[in-house]
Formats: structure tokens, sequence, C-alpha cells
């Protein structure tokens, strides 16, 4: 039953879970506990920190994302095929093909519109 | 699962205990056992990787705590422990203190399907590549989370680029992967290893090795590519805020992550526990699994400590407008040659029984298409390389005649 073979992998993500939290645990135990100001204030080389911690990202940073979005749904695709690659006829390739060629169209679209040029 | 196939459920039953408990013990055991090898594993990783850096910059490194500084990790541990935890004032608190644990969580878990042994594999999964695929972006989600929640500015700017960076490099880093896949015809890791049994993938589809190699580098966020924590410019990048055992967990994850890729690579790329008498002694097949990480990772550590760091935007260049297409020609080049060498009858079924004479033929062919397929990249290389610096030259040129004309 494939259900089964998971079972070892949800035992050990709490046991890994359990350890992690054991150890720091020991160390909220073991090590001092004297918040101040101007220890929890955000790190900024020691200036006064100026405005709020967090900001709105970039759109640079948010295409390469959105990127990265449209070709990892693609790669899950490739999966099947690669495991069944070798009993697929020279069909199965030619499928593939059609499917990486629609991609790469997209792909290079981008290129030249420069979605990956860094600024 | 079967309790038969199981030598300590076998014990235990033997010995009049209720097959289903004893099948649950077994279980624990194997549990706790593969989930403490990567935990065990990280703190002898600690004193190699220092001893390695130090030797390469021509230093002694720790040896000081015990024979050869082998005890050092064990005093960084205990010191580790005896900080503070600070939790700064905005950040977050539940995310701040989840990411920690959800770092080391990540690539603990990737360990449940790495082949040890033929007989010692925490579960075969059928789905076993696309498993870890799956794990390890986890890891990418908690250096984010860890980022964001801290209320520091260059914590931001560290998670910023984690979402350029480490999620760029997964495209090439699984593309890679479909080719080992391809060529098993499985993705199960024991089935991955046995297909290895004429023929290591590596002397196949070395370009597919290399570019996985890079590719987990990136994903690493070390070596050349540390740009998450680079600390000349964002000081410790994502980890700033965090102190104490806290910063230890994803010091320790980052440590753990290194060391899986190496036997990951190790797995796909050279046969795993594969070698001569493996297959009747299982430590022997555990000491071939080690020894190939081992070799692998000092690689890692080699890389790391020669290459200079890289830019963003050359970061971002060289997946986008190089690995990404080549990984994908690269799975539809071994794709097209591998069924015209099944169409010629050249090329063998792979699996634990392939003779390593019979694999010669095709091999041969796989090799060529790969170093063709390289000097073709590296002639297109240098073609373009020098095209930018003539470029560069004529600037430089009309820059010493405007020079000239202004009388400097």
């Amino acid at each position: 039953m494939a259900l089964q073979e998971f079972a070892p992998i949800g035992a050990m993500l709490l046991f890994a879970i359990i350890v992690a939290s054991i150890v720091l645990v020991i160390s909220r135990i073991f090590g001092p506990h004297h918040p101040t100001f101007r220890k929890t204030a955000p790190y900024e080389s020691g200036m006064k920190p100026i405005g709020p911690g967090t900001r709105r990202i970039p759109v640079k940073f948010y295409l390469t994302a959105v990127l990265f979005i449209i070709f990892d749904v693609e790669v899950i695709f490739f999966f099947p095929w690669a495991v069944a690659s070798r009993e697929l006829s020279l069909l199965g390739l030619g499928v593939i093909g059609v499917f990486t060629f629609i991609l790469l169209v997209g792909f290079i679209y981008e290129w030249k519109k420069g979605g990956m040029e860094w600024e | 699962m079967d309790c038969s196939s199981v030598v300590v459920c076998d014990l235990l039953r033997s010995g009049g205990m209720d097959p289903g408990l004893a099948m649950f013990i077994a279980l624990l055991l194997g549990v706790v056992l593969v989930t403490t090898i990567p935990l065990v594993t990280v703190i002898f990783l600690i004193w190699v990787e220092r001893k390695v850096a130090a030797r390469i910059q021509d230093r002694l490194g720790p040896n000081r705590v015990g024979p050869f500084g082998l005890l050092q990790t064990f005093a960084d541990m205990i010191k580790l422990i005896t900080k503070e935890n600070i939790t700064p004032a905005n950040a977050d608190r539940v995310v701040y203190n989840f990411a920690p644990l959800l770092s080391v969580v990540s690539v603990v878990l990737i360990w449940a399907v790495i082949p040890f042994t033929p007989y010692h594999i925490g579960t075969d999964l059928e789905i076993g590549a696309l498993y870890i695929v799956a794990v390890a972006s986890l890891g990418t989600l908690a250096i984010m989370t860890a980022g964001w929640a801290s209320n520091n500015k260059y914590a931001l700017l560290g998670a910023f680029r984690v979402v350029a960076q480490l999620v760029s490099y997964e495209v090439p880093l699984v593309f890679a992967l479909l080719v080992p896949i391809m060529l098993a015809g499985s993705m199960g890791m024991q089935d991955i290893v046995y297909a290895q049994a004429g023929m290591w993938f590596f002397f196949m589809v070395p370009l597919s090795a290399v570019l996985l190699f890079i590719a987990s580098h990136a994903e690493t966020g070390r070596g050349p590519f540390d740009l998450i924590e680079a600390e000349s410019e964002i000081i410790a990048g994502f980890n700033i805020e965090y102190s104490g055992m806290k910063f230890g967990m994803f010091f320790a994850a980052e440590f753990i992550h290194v060391f899986t890729n190496a036997v990951l690579m190790a797995v796909f790329f050279f046969g795993g526990w594969w070698g001569p008498g493996a297959l009747d002694a299982p430590l022997l097949a555990l000491l071939y699994l080690g020894l190939k990480s081992a070799v692998i990772y000092f690689i890692y550590l080699w890389v790391r400590n020669t290459f200079p760091r890289v830019r963003i935007d050359q970061l971002l260049d060289l997946n986008w407008k190089f690995f990404v297409p080549l990984s994908i020609v690269n799975v539809l080049v071994v794709a097209f040659v591998l069924k015209i060498l099944q169409e010629l009858q050249i090329a063998v079924p792979l699996n634990a029984s392939t003779n390593f004479l019979a694999t010669i033929p095709m091999t041969v062919v796989l090799l060529l298409v790969n170093v063709a397929m390289t000097y073709a990249l590296i002639a297109w290389l240098r073609n373009r390389g020098a095209k930018a610096r003539q470029v560069d030259l004529a600037n430089q040129h009309e820059d010493i005649v405007v020079a000239g004309a202004a009388g400097d």
C-alpha cells in the first residue's frame, strides 16, 4: 500500500520537531534571559533604527519569483514523462518536444522583452 | 511493510511480542536512527569544514580542544546553549521562533529516502526524487520567513535575495535531476542506485552532474553564491537577529544541507552504495557511500574557499540566461539520443543485473554527445566574451581620445 510508505516520514517529522524543540527549550533554561530596550532593538550597525524594519519587496525580486513559478509548474509535467520515457515510443518524445517548444516560446519572449534584465 | 523484512521486528516477535507492537517499536527505532545520523554527522562536519578552510587559507584551524581540536564543536555547542535567546522587539514572534526549527526539520527529512545500504533505507518511496525536491524547498521557506519576521533591514535584504537566488536555482536543479531519473526509468532512490550497477551515471551524463553540482551550491547559499548572508554587504543577512541556539540551528541546517547534497550527488551520479561486494556486506556498502560523499563534500569545501562571491545581477543572468535554457536542452538531447540508441538496439535496460561491458557502447555515445555539447557551449561563451571585450576596448579608446582632446 502506497500510503503506508509515508508513515515513517510522518513519524520522522514528529521526532525531528521534538528534538529541535528540546534543543531550543534547553537553551532557554541554561541561557540568561534579561531583555532590555537596547538589547531588543533591531540591529542597524549601532545606529538608531530609521523607519520600519519590514518594507515592500522591490518589483525586480517579485518578477524573478513569478518567472520561477511558471517554470516550477511546468517542470512537474516532466517528471512522469522522465520516468516513462524509456517505454514510450518516438511519439512520446515528440509530444514533450512540442510542450517544451511552447515553454521556450514564452521564455524567449520574456528574455527579449527584458524581463530577465537586472534593472 | 512486512514485519519479516525488518531485523529488529523479527527479533522482537520471536521473543513472544505482539507483531503489531513489534512493528511499531521497529519503526520507532528506525525513525530515531535515521533522524540522528544527520544530526550527529553535522558535529563532525563543522570540524572538517573548519580544518579544511584553515588549511586552504594556510592556517592550522581548531587544535586546542581535544585531540586535533575534535572537541571544538562540543565546546561551541555548550557556548551557544548558554547564550541568551533574544527576540527583537516588533518581530513576528511565532514565525521568528518557528523558522530555525523548520530549517533543521526540512533538511533532516530528506534523509528519510537516502539509501544507506541495499537493505537500509528510511522508506523507499516510489517518488523519492520528487519527495527530495519538495522537502528541500521547505528550507528556502524557512530562510525567507526568518528574514521577513526579524523586523530588521539587513535581514529583509537577505530575504529578498533568497527570493531571487534560492528560488531561481531550483529550476536547473530539478531539470538536472530529471536526467538520472530518465536513465533509471524510476524515481525510487534504490532503483536509481541499482540502475548504476553497470556504469555510474556520471560517465554517461557528466553535464547534468555538473549542473546539479553548481545549482546545489546556489541552493545551499554557500561558496561563490553566499549572497543571502554576504558578511561584507548585509552583515549576516537573514540570521542577523538570531542569537544562541536559534542561530546554531540555522548554522547546523546549512552544514547538514551541504552534506546531504554531497550524498545526493553520490546517489544520483556516482552509484550510491554500489561497489564490489556491497550486496553481501551492508557495512561495506555504507563505507562506499560514505567515501563517495566525503570526496564530493571535500570538493564543495574546496569551491567555497576558492571562488570570490558573485554579484546578484551576474548570479541571475547566469541562471536564467545560461543554466535554465541549457538544462532544458540537456534533458531533451539526452532523451533524444537515448531514444535513438534504443531504436538501434544499443541501449541496454539499466538494472541490478546489468553488465559493465554491456553498458560501454551506450556510455560512449552519451559521453561523446555530452562532450560535444560542452565544447559547443564553451566555444559560444568564448565568442561572446571576445565580443564583450572588443566593445570594452572600443569604449576605452574613445575615453582616451576624449581625454586627449580635453588636453589632459
